[in-house]
């Protein structure tokens, strides 16, 4: 009997989901939790973020266990007599002030640990140049002349607009595709440099766990070392309000083998117009990119 | 016992001679802390539907991808108004309206220390609303850059700067002056014999407010007014190529902006710690603790404000500081929650409506702390950072928090307001209704924000489509429930049972002795000490 009923309830909750999604099951949206992403970092805050949600669930059930047992054993409407002479008592309210204090060291050290092999930019191989501009974002590879303008994609941009008739559901990836994506190697450490054009912009990409504001006047650094196997694409947006078409620039990264990037970086530097200067790996010194050229780049073949 | 008596004899002697003027005038001119509160609470209502309404066009365009009602500069302006309009015009006044009411009965005072200010103060908010709402009609749009305001953002606004500026300048007057008003009133005009130790939790946590207001509210207008001056007059406060530094902005915003939060969010504890105690039929637990802890939380809102700013770039040793410093606020809170819970135990418990949104508030409350541990913790908080989970975890402190908490409130006090009992079927709908809708609104908002979608965006990818359109579903509920408030108080002004002096069966503390409705001048005389039995430790014998 209980089985049955839980069938029910199982075709029940489906139906329900489908209809209220209008789009078929397998669609697979209702996603509920954080990407443990795909480098180090990104893997560690997972593992902080669910230690974080654990601890949180435990806590609850004591706290809102105890709360509850109250709220049901105490009941006025069950002749429940208060007990006017319970004021305090010093024993448990130093317990229940030094134990949360425990808790949060216990949180505290491996958060700290985390957070310095975050913000630790030594070492790394690459480094690549990002600019946040109202309202695309545009990269440049320093020690080349490779310079990429990356805006939302065309079948995005069309379907946005106010009332165009254009079911978002038909665009692939809609608002999260660009038109030259930024592509780098895996395997290696990248460390990127993250400023404002214009207004304050934030470069996130979730898969990577960084998010670094992108500040006019400041170069921010973040870093990431994407596992060898983990080619693919990855995409985030901005996340910082950054005016009228905030929601519209998206992040778009593919993560090619090492030799596919050395190929593809040779390739970009022979399309770039003659005389385009490379920017060199001193921090400040090349000026802040323009923006406003139609972009110059071929876009990577989407097998690379 | 015969002294509180010969109290209330004198007060209706009083009644007789109370000549107010009539019609409008009275309410223009009024100094009376009864007539000021209830302005401040009619006027935080209205700003409540305003602001409201502005969330439920934001909820419309946000149910489902595709852009189709708003165009987004004008989305933008929306979650702007809705911050700047919910914060400022409808929890604050919100707050000031009950303590004006509350504060005065709850000490044994006649009114406030500074009537005339008190009038001047709340007279200034509808004239910074008019202008800072109607800033969305003049060229240029209204405000867009958020209720943060960060520059360079914000200086690309037109007209609407200067307009949303004085406005704002405005509202810190206001909030100074009502801080004032109530610090000079709690420290001098507390009725002989109630120590500071002997208050009641709303007198201690709005003391403490008023403090933190006073503190704060000038660094806001220091840091609009840069702004003013960085638009209209050439410097370069925040102007990165004029050597300026736009982080500054942050820095300041924030310092104002931490200790904002707690102010939203103190007087709500008071509410709460008076609730509780009263519908479990008990004085509250650990009453010193409480008030230590609500100024530890007050202390430590003043090292934490960074924790706004994990993203910035914030050199390591800094970001440690704050991760760590806002973690401690976990402690002085904890140990509040872990009072209301003891309270309850060995009560005795009823379920009317002022402890229904008590309890909502302390599960719910208690939910946003949680999440706002999670962000503490600075690593996590790039992943969490300007997503809906921040959306979700101050929408669990400031709704379910400090706006259950003037539910309550209202609820709690509306009999000794009004002298009638209100509709306790149809409030418990407006609590039911409110509690699980709300939870439909932002819980999945959670979900929104660790699957990656930004927070003030007008179009979403499609994988955000399913949870954005429960949201927006318990969002219209939520947003029709509240309908049900103002026309509970309607109903409760025009007539209903007669309410008794005491009201709830379990309420202690001095309004509970005076007469239901409260008389229009009240405590002329200074009320005996007999009568002061809220939860603190007695350690005087009755006089």
């Amino acid at each position: 009997m209980i089985k049955r009923n839980g069938h029910w309830l199982m075709v029940a909750l489906t139906g329900l989901v489908a209809a209220v999604a209008r789009v078929p099951v397998a669609h697979a949206a209702w996603t509920l939790n954080l990407t443990p992403g795909v480098d180090a970092v990104s893997r560690d805050i997972y593992g902080l973020h669910m230690l974080m949600f654990w601890w949180c669930v435990g806590i609850a059930v004591v706290v809102f266990g105890f709360i509850i047992y109250s709220l049901v054993r105490f009941r006025h409407s069950k002749g429940a007599v208060a007990d006017t002479q319970l004021l305090h008592n010093t024993r448990v309210e130093i317990v229940w002030t030094l134990l949360p204090a425990l808790i949060l060291v216990s949180m505290a050290v491996p958060a700290a640990r985390v957070l310095v092999e975050a913000e630790d930019t030594s070492g790394s191989q690459l480094e690549i140049r990002v600019t946040g501009y109202q309202w695309r974002w545009v990269y440049q590879y320093v020690g080349t002349n490779v310079t990429l303008i990356s805006s939302l994609d065309r079948d995005s941009d069309q379907a946005r607009q106010l009332d165009s008739g254009i079911d978002p559901f038909s665009v692939p990836n809609y608002l999260l595709n660009v038109d030259h994506p930024l592509v780098v190697p895996a395997g290696v450490k990248v460390r990127v440099l993250i400023t404002g054009g214009d207004v304050i912009h934030s470069w996130w990409l979730p898969a990577f766990g960084i998010k670094k504001d992108a500040i006019p006047g400041y170069i921010n650094e973040a870093w990431f070392a994407v596992d060898p196997d983990k080619l693919g694409t990855y995409r985030g947006q901005c996340a910082e309000l950054c005016g009228r078409d905030h929601g519209f620039m998206p992040i778009v990264v593919q993560v090619v083998s090492q030799q596919d990037f050395q190929q593809w970086l040779k390739a970009q530097e022979a399309a770039m117009p003659p005389g385009s200067a490379p920017l060199t790996p001193e921090v400040g010194q090349p000026p802040l990119p323009t923006y406003a050229p139609p972009s110059p780049t071929t876009a990577p073949s989407p097998t690379t | 016992m015969a002294h509180s008596e010969h109290a209330a004899t004198a007060h209706e002697e009083h009644d007789d001679h109370d000549h107010k003027p009539k019609g409008l005038w009275r309410w223009v001119s009024t100094t009376n802390h009864k007539d000021i509160g209830t302005l401040y609470l009619i006027f935080s209502c209205t700003m409540f539907f305003v602001a409201g309404s502005f969330a439920m066009l934001i909820r419309a365009e946000l149910f489902k991808p595709g852009l189709q009602f708003l165009d987004p500069a004008l989305f933008n302006t929306f979650t702007t108004m809705h911050g700047l309009v919910m914060i400022f015009g409808a929890i604050m006044p919100g707050f000031v309206g009950l303590a004006n009411w509350m504060i005065p009965m709850q000490v044994g005072a006649p009114d406030m220390a500074l009537p005339r200010m008190n009038n001047f103060s709340f007279w200034i908010l509808p004239f910074a609303f008019t202008l800072l709402i109607g800033s969305i009609f003049v060229p240029g749009g209204g405000m867009a850059g958020g209720w943060t305001l960060y520059p360079p953002l914000s200086i690309q606004t037109g007209d609407a700067l200067p307009m949303a500026i004085f406005s704002i300048h405005l509202m810190g007057a206001s909030s100074i002056m009502g801080a004032i008003n109530i610090i000079v009133t709690i420290m001098n005009m507390r009725a002989p014999g109630m120590s500071l130790l002997r208050m009641p939790l709303f007198v201690w946590t709005w003391l403490i407010t008023a403090f933190l207001l006073i503190a704060v509210m000038p660094v806001l207008a220091g840091a609009v007014t840069m702004l003013l001056t960085d638009h209209f007059f050439g410097t370069s406060f925040f102007n990165a190529a004029g050597g300026g530094d736009p982080v500054m902005f942050q820095h300041i915003f924030w310092f104002f902006g931490h200790p904002e939060v707690y102010i939203m969010i103190l007087p709500g504890f008071g509410i709460v710690s008076e609730i509780i105690p009263t519908f479990s039929r008990k004085p509250l637990f650990g009453y010193d603790a409480m008030v230590y802890a609500t100024a530890s939380i007050a202390f430590l809102s003043f090292i934490v404000w960074a924790h706004h700013m994990f993203t910035v770039g914030l050199p390591l040793a800094s970001e440690l500081f704050f991760m760590l410093s806002t973690m401690l606020i976990a402690i002085p809170t904890g140990v509040k929650v872990f009072n209301w819970s003891a309270t309850l135990y060995r009560g005795s418990i009823s379920y009317d409506p002022p402890m229904l949104w008590a309890l909502a508030f302390l599960f719910l409350f208690s939910i946003g702390g949680f999440s706002g541990l999670m962000l503490a913790i600075a690593p996590a908080d790039f992943q969490y950072q300007d997503t809906y989970f921040v959306v979700a975890h101050f929408h669990y402190v400031l709704v379910s928090g400090a706006l259950f908490s003037i539910m309550g409130a209202v609820y709690y006090w509306l009999p000794k307001w009004t002298g009638h009992m209100y509709n306790m079927k149809l409030a418990k709908w407006h609590f039911w209704l409110s509690a699980i809708f709300f939870n439909v609104l932002f819980f999945p908002q959670h979900f929104l924000g660790l699957a990656g979608m930004p927070r003030r965006i007008p179009d979403y990818a499609t994988q955000f489509a399913d949870w954005n359109m429960v949201s927006s579903l318990g969002g219209f509920a939520f947003g029709a429930s509240q309908l049900l408030f103002p026309y509970i108080i309607w109903q409760c002004v025009r007539g209903g049972e007669k309410a008794t002096d005491r009201v709830w069966e379990g309420a202690r503390g001095l309004e509970w002795e005076l007469p239901s409705p409260a008389p229009y001048h009240t405590w002329a005389e200074a009320p005996a000490m007999a009568t002061l039995d809220h939860g603190a430790p007695v350690h005087e014998t009755h006089g």
